[in-house]
């Protein structure tokens, strides 16, 4: 679905319910949705949240403002150790930490996205990290069968968007954000600049407006 | 070079020359990293780094930071021309998919085997592994550059893994600051001493077997 043109921060997080998975984009905070996080701590009461991020922010900051208030539940990422207050909060059994592979949290967040049920990756085979899943001998190469990550809400970051919600991403802050678009039932984007439709090129729009429901700007 | 270098800087200058023209290559974090300074100017390596761009330039200068623009350490970096963007899972189906020539990374441990441990350590946290397990598992050569021994004087290249491993079987070539090993058909062979370093020296901090076969 498309909504035309944005809403503020604090309405787009209205979305958000405790005991909610809620996808955030971006490889530590470079392409995070700063803005919609710093909604998200200041203005929603959504608790009891299950977080998917390549990492859980950094002391204080993106995330780490969520970890601090107590609001997370369960962390999926492939490195939690980028904070170490996420860290301490699963040692202490604050949070509970589900760890992947990045190449693997990227394809399951994809899979999710695009309706597939999982997938065998030969990565991870005879691991810590393939404990308790199916393994398969394929070509003679021993796999893992992994499932599929959906949220309810993704929150993503984009340089530009026009106002459909069509996407453009700049350099590595593109990292997991358009996949993150494609795998929940509700996506807000945080867009850098907003414009009018028709001025992003069509070839260079990587996120289509069909993924987003919700336009925030930045500032 | 009659000045001895740092163990590190002499590993990374030998490893550099595994790599060739025309390469797709993905450096890790730490000792790889410095490979780039040896590499000869006319030397055309394509550096690919996980967090989404192929053609990663050198570090920028004050005026050309940009905070979009990292590499898989998230420091910052810039994009030669002809470089390209892509997203996380584009990234690693190029690595798992066999597209990455070669991947050149540091280990906790390598075992006789091939076998590679360079994620966690018992009894720390094992919390992240990033791209670690995909890189050494897809790239098509895996180069290790590590010290043959932790600063306690632990041996690294050795019989069994005792650390969690990363994958199985998956190392091509070590690196140390004493010599070259390349696995064969499944088994450790010594191919080159650096400097002047002694095969009574290498067997001191080497516990894995392997047989020798110095070339010239």
């Amino acid at each position: 679905m498309t909504t035309r043109g944005s809403i503020s921060a604090e309405e787009a997080v209205s979305h958000i319910r405790s005991g909610d998975t809620v996808m955030v984009g971006g490889f530590g905070l470079v392409g995070a949705p700063l803005a919609l996080i710093d909604a998200l701590a200041d203005h929603s009461e959504a608790t009891d949240l299950t977080v998917v991020s390549n990492n859980i922010g950094e002391p204080g900051k993106g995330l780490g403002k969520l970890l601090r208030q107590g609001r997370i539940r369960r962390g999926i990422s492939s490195f939690f150790t980028s904070n170490p207050e996420a860290v301490a909060a699963v040692n202490a059994g604050e949070i509970e930490a589900t760890l992947l592979p990045q190449g693997t949290f990227a394809e399951a967040i994809r899979a999710g996205g695009a309706g597939i049920g999982g997938f065998f990756t030969p990565v991870a085979a005879g691991t810590l990290l393939a404990e308790g899943k199916e393994e398969r001998l394929i070509d003679g190469v021993p796999h893992v069968l992994e499932g599929p990550l959906h949220a309810d809400v993704s929150l993503v970051f984009a340089a530009r968007a026009d106002e459909l919600g069509n996407l453009w991403y700049r350099h590595t802050a593109r990292n997991f954000n358009p996949l993150m678009a494609t795998a929940a039932r509700t996506t807000i984007a945080e867009a850098g600049e907003i414009v009018a439709a028709g001025e992003l090129d069509p070839e260079s729009i990587a996120t289509p407006h069909l993924y987003v429901d919700h336009l925030v700007a930045s500032s | 070079m009659t000045v001895i270098a740092d163990p590190k800087t002499i590993i990374a200058a030998r490893a550099a020359r595994e790599l060739h023209p025309g390469e797709i290559v993905n450096l890790g974090i730490g000792i790889p990293n410095l490979i780039p300074g040896f590499l000869g100017a006319d030397t055309e390596i394509f550096l690919h780094t996980e967090n989404g761009l192929l053609g990663v330039g050198p570090r920028p200068s004050e005026d050309e930071l940009d905070p979009d623009l990292v590499d898989a350490a998230k420091r910052p970096i810039t994009a030669l021309s002809g470089a390209s963007y892509f997203d996380s899972a584009a990234s690693f189906a190029m690595i798992r998919g066999g597209h990455v020539d070669v991947a050149v990374l540091g280990a906790l441990q390598v075992s006789e085997r091939g076998d590679i441990a360079n994620w966690a350590i018992p009894g720390k946290d094992v919390l992240g592994v990033g791209g670690a397990m995909d890189l050494v598992v897809g790239a098509r050569r895996v180069i290790v550059t590590m010290t043959s021994t932790t600063p306690s004087g632990e041996r690294k290249l050795i019989r069994e893994c005792t650390f969690p491993l990363t994958a199985r079987e998956a190392v091509d070539v070590v690196v140390t600051e004493l010599a070259v090993f390349r696995f064969r058909e499944g088994s450790l062979v010594l191919t080159e001493l650096l400097d002047d370093a002694t095969i009574e020296a290498v067997e001191r901090v080497t516990e894995a077997r392997y047989t020798v076969e110095l070339e010239a």
